[in-house]
């Protein structure tokens, strides 16, 4: 065992640890703050297997925004502070098919790398990545940059409920159907 | 550099995500399930770099750095459609909801429609 392995072993098992913890606990703020435990240990794992752009990216934009977000939909959605008691649904269905793929993978890659040893390869840098991002794998990145604002469209038009339903209306009455709209629907 | 051990600890991660889709009834916490099998997915990208000598260097991390930008886009829209329907039913509660529906419910869009005119 390598230093990088004690390191490896580390984190996953406090990764693997504060997983566990999101997927039982019963608070639901608690829940997001397992999930940055649990990704910040990821992190670590992108460091010390040499991918530096990847861990810091990962700390940007899971630690910093993906679990933002989600805290704050914990809390517009009213979710009570304390613990509360129906979060979950009768577990023997999820635990057989979450363990069988669970322990499944595990036993498949045990099998396929047994206690192989590799050497790191060069740590993954901006400069290397944008390098190969922008040779190789440019026409994928510019149809992410398609799909990202798609995604932006998507939530805007989902998050405003005046947009599907004005358009019908064609005689300059969609302004007041606007305007009177929360007190028709609640 | 043992690979065995990052592995490992991202088919677990898996598992684990698994689990909580399945398991857990707030639409929030399935997205946050969700996350951990990405992130598990990310892990076996990243070892995967380590060890499979592709032609193209850091394959990999790049395919890492593409499923984080596809994860931020799902967790957007997701949250999007939480919100939504905690707007229209006051749960996030996901098998709370009807899978099969007419198309305009009593208290959705349409009937909206109907009582603004009504008023008129």
């Amino acid at each position: 065992m390598t230093g990088a392995d004690v390191l490896l072993v580390a984190l996953g098992a406090v990764a693997v640890g504060a997983g566990v913890l999101v997927v039982t606990t019963k608070h639901l703020v608690r829940a997001g703050l397992y999930l940055v435990v649990c990704l910040g240990a990821l992190a670590g794992d992108f460091l010390v297997l040499s991918a530096e752009l990847v861990a810091w990216v990962q700390v940007l934009i899971y630690v910093g925004a993906v679990v933002v977000l989600l805290l704050f939909a914990v809390m517009l959605t009213r979710a009570p502070i304390g613990a509360s008691d129906d979060l979950d649904r009768p577990g023997w269905p999820a635990a057989l098919i979450g363990g069988g793929a669970g322990l499944g993978l595990t036993a498949l890659l045990v099998d396929a790398y047994r206690w192989s040893t590799v050497t790191l390869p060069h740590a993954g840098t901006a400069e290397r990545l944008g390098e190969q991002i922008f040779q190789s794998w440019v026409l994928p990145f510019e149809v992410l940059s398609v799909l990202l604002l798609a995604a932006l469209v998507g939530a805007i038009v989902l998050s405003r409920p005046d947009i599907g339903r004005a358009a019908p209306q064609r005689d300059g009455r969609a302004a007041d159907l606007v305007d009177s709209e929360p007190g028709g629907r609640r | 550099m043992r690979p065995v051990i990052p592995y490992v600890t991202a088919a677990l991660l898996f598992g684990l995500g698994v689990y909580g889709v399945l398991r857990r009834r707030n639409a929030v916490l399935v997205l946050m399930s969700v996350e951990l099998m990405l992130n598990a997915v990310n892990l076996i990208l990243v070892t995967a770099d380590t060890t499979a000598r592709a032609v193209l260097p850091h394959s990999g991390q790049v395919f890492a750095l593409f499923v984080i930008v596809l994860a931020a886009a799902e967790i957007g829209v997701g949250l999007a459609i939480v919100l939504q329907l905690y707007r229209l039913r006051a749960t996030v509660a996901v098998d709370d909801v009807p899978l099969t529906e007419s198309p305009d419910p009593v208290g959705g869009r349409e009937p909206a429609v109907g009582d603004s005119e009504a008023v008129r």
